[in-house]
């Protein structure tokens, strides 16, 4: 090396020496610039399919957002809703007011008489629609015997149309609306009765068959009945492993054998975990099925391993001088842990919390399992009525036939993704604010 | 795991190891030096396999600075660290031996190591003070011990600290900021607060001043010599100078043996053995 360093120098001429390290130089350089060109094109890629992703989630779901709706003007014909003129609740509530509609529909299209067509009219509003006409006349009675502009829900397939997910140059036997019915609507839409607005009950209703009532209230409510099983399951559980673990278990090869099954046991596929449920908690405990209290036990068990693992990772990195001042003024282990370590610790854990719900959120296979698979209409009110999830809700309305859930499809994803993008957001508030360096 | 050889307990006092010329000369300069504080008797200790004490005999007496020196590596801190049991919390490491506190083994089954922490504090070598105000770094070791009840006893406690630690004047007025934002000097002084806010007899330190620069080193120095006045103190340094500036004994180890222990004048003017005279003169370490 020596030997060859001075033979470089005494040997060669300089210029020959600068050359050579010029070219390295220019190589080195060269080889940067290649590698932080790959590393920007693998984030251009990621970004690029994500943004694909993205807008065509965003692009397929946005219309669930607004609703079509029909106005129609309504006579409240007291013979119809209250023949005896008792304005009695209970009468009220029992009148049928599909008659109403239909009435009125006859009322602004009066050539149409033939029966089959008759009620090609009336499924241009929601089987639901009758709903609207009752609360009216329960809220004010008074109503009864006048004529009001009542909106109306247009069905799903009206609704479709209008957004343009029908198109009306097919023949007519291959789409699901008649050339007679876009002609009515025609009419309405020029009359300035068909509008949109925003469908505020695709949040707050359950799940429906008909796709213009369906709404992910249920799911969300079931999600959350979940998350809230899973989360006082596993947190507890998981930080008093960690620490057990980390702080008192001595090191030998039981706790050895415990560490590897735990990171085996983050590494087993879900619907194991939802096989084990099905097993133990239906078959063995008898709880009921479908419900979030044994969903959410179900992904406790997923959870735990992810969040005992977090845990570790962040007790691990508390300075160990800080616990030797703590015994050095006389804490005993436990206070050292409890004053110290796990307050330092708790930032990382709470983030490996949240990463781990957020998993949680979003699993489908294990909940299948378990029944939470179910179409549900309810909104649960408690942890063991049958509930379902939003990414089941998902899968559920994927598997519809129906045009119109394909918008509720990716409508429910966006809100998913809302909740999950939510939850990240506040880990990285958490990390952030918490922190402390010392 | 700790493992206490009982044996060792009755043999070691009576059965001198070889090289124990320490005990003689405690035992002749013992009415110069203040009353037995600690005396440790033929301490093992074992890390894993490898031994990194043998058959330490030293006694530390009251009101006056011990200073340990030797190379790196040749047990002083480990052997410091086994008077508060810190080596406790060490998995592999075994010790073996009696130090005995007051004429008690500290390392007595039946003695509580809590209770032998707040008598025996620690000064460590990096400044560690927790991640929480100067107050409450101070008021820390108090409150566990249950010692100054409400808050106006507390504030004293923790001022009469401070004040002691001569740290008081620089930071009465931000006594709720957090600790870490002070200099490396002054977390130093506010960690030796929080040692002797419990009011221990011994102070430990492990090379205290190995993260300080010269101006901290000597305010720290002067510390402990008016420290001396109150507590035992056993200093572990790298510094011959700090160990001739500060202490009154020195004890020098080498290869995990106790070589030499004496006055501190003694041990750098005329060495007995020489190992010491070859570490003293900066042949080797």
């Amino acid at each position: 090396m020596t030997d060859i360093a001075r033979e470089g120098h005494r040997g060669r001429p300089a210029a020959q020496h600068a050359d050579l390290s010029q070219a390295r130089l220019r190589r080195r350089y060269a080889a940067e610039r290649r590698f932080k060109l790959y590393g920007v094109l693998a984030i251009c890629l990621a970004i690029g399919v994500l943004g694909i992703l993205l807008f065509s989630v965003v692009s397929k779901g946005y219309t669930a957002f607004v609703k079509t709706e029909i106005g129609l003007d309504v006579y409240f014909d007291p013979e119809e809703i209250d023949p005896e003129g008792t304005r009695d609740p209970a009468v009220l509530a029992d009148a049928n007011y599909d008659r109403v509609i239909r009435d009125a529909f006859e009322r602004t299209f009066p050539e149409v008489s033939e029966r089959r067509e008759r009620r090609a009219l009336s499924d241009l509003v929601s089987s639901g629609a009758w709903l609207v006409l009752r609360d009216r006349v329960l809220e004010d009675p008074s109503v009864i015997g006048t004529t009001e502009r009542v909106w109306f829900r247009a069905s799903d397939d009206v609704d479709m149309l209008m957004k343009g997910y029908i198109p009306r140059d097919v023949p007519e036997t291959a789409r699901r609306v008649s050339d007679a019915q876009i002609a009515w609507i025609d009419a309405l839409d020029e009359a300035g009765q068909v509008g949109t607005r925003f469908n505020l009950d695709f949040f707050t209703a359950g799940d429906s068959r008909e796709p213009e009532l369906a709404g992910i209230w249920g799911a969300v409510v079931g999600t959350f009945l979940t998350m809230v099983v899973t989360l006082v399951l596993s947190f507890p559980l998981a930080v008093a492993t960690a620490v057990y673990l980390e702080e008192f278990a001595p090191k030998n090869r039981w706790t050895d054998l415990i560490e590897v099954n735990i990171n085996n046991l983050a590494a087993v596929p879900s619907i194991v975990f939802g096989l084990l449920g099905l097993a133990v908690f239906l078959g063995w405990f008898g709880l009921p099925r479908s419900a979030p209290l044994v969903g959410g036990m179900v992904l406790a068990l997923m959870n735990l391993p992810i969040i005992i693992i977090a845990g570790r990772a962040s007790l691990k990195a508390v300075p160990p001088s800080i616990r030797e001042a703590a015994l050095a003024v006389g804490a005993s282990r436990l206070q050292v842990v409890t004053h110290h370590v796990l307050p330092l610790a708790m930032p990382g854990i709470l983030t490996g919390t949240i990463i781990g719900m957020a998993h949680a959120l979003g699993e489908t296979a294990p909940l299948l399992m378990i029944g939470m698979v179910a179409f549900i209409v309810d909104i649960p009110s408690g942890f063991t009525d049958a509930a379902t999830v939003l990414p089941v809700q998902i899968f559920l309305w994927a598997d519809s036939p129906e045009r119109a859930f394909v918008e509720k499809t990716s409508a429910a994803i966006i809100v998913l993704l809302g909740f999950l993008v939510i939850m990240n957001a506040l880990a990285v508030i958490l990390r952030r604010r918490f922190e402390r360096r010392w | 795991m700790m493992v206490m050889d009982r044996s060792n307990r009755a043999t070691a006092p009576t059965a001198p190891a070889p090289g124990a010329q320490a005990e003689a000369t405690a035992e002749a300069t013992a009415g110069v030096y203040g009353p037995l504080k600690i005396s440790a008797q033929g301490v093992d200790v074992f890390y894993g396999d490898k031994q990194a004490l043998k058959q330490v005999d030293l006694d530390i007496h009251e009101n006056q600075v011990t200073a340990l020196i030797g190379p790196s590596g040749c047990g002083k801190s480990t052997f410091l660290r086994c008077l508060n049991r810190m080596n406790d919390v060490i998995e592999s490491a075994r010790v073996r031996g009696t130090i005995l506190l007051d004429g008690q083994n500290i390392y007595d089954r039946d003695l509580d190591v809590v209770t032998l922490r707040a008598r025996v504090g620690m000064v460590f070598q990096k400044p560690n003070p927790f991640p929480k105000s100067i107050y409450d770094n101070v008021a820390y070791g108090p409150r566990i011990h249950g010692i100054g009840s409400g808050k106006a006893e507390l504030d004293e406690i923790v001022a009469t600290s401070l004040e002691r630690a001569g740290l008081l004047k620089e930071v009465k007025d931000r006594l709720h900021e957090p600790g870490t934002g002070l200099s490396g000097g002054q977390q130093q002084r506010l960690c030796i607060a929080r040692a002797i806010a419990v009011n221990p007899d011994v102070i430990l330190m492990d090379e205290p001043c190995s993260a300080l620069d010269p101006i901290a080193t000597a305010r720290v120095e002067e510390l402990i010599d008016e420290l001396r006045e109150n507590y035992t103190i056993v200093i572990v340094t790298h510094s011959m100078q700090q160990a001739a500036r500060v202490s009154q004994r020195t004890a020098f180890f080498h290869l995990g043996e106790l070589v030499e222990v004496g006055d501190t004048e003694q041990i750098f003017t005329s060495p007995r053995d020489e190992r010491t005279q070859g570490y003293i003169t900066g042949r080797f370490g």
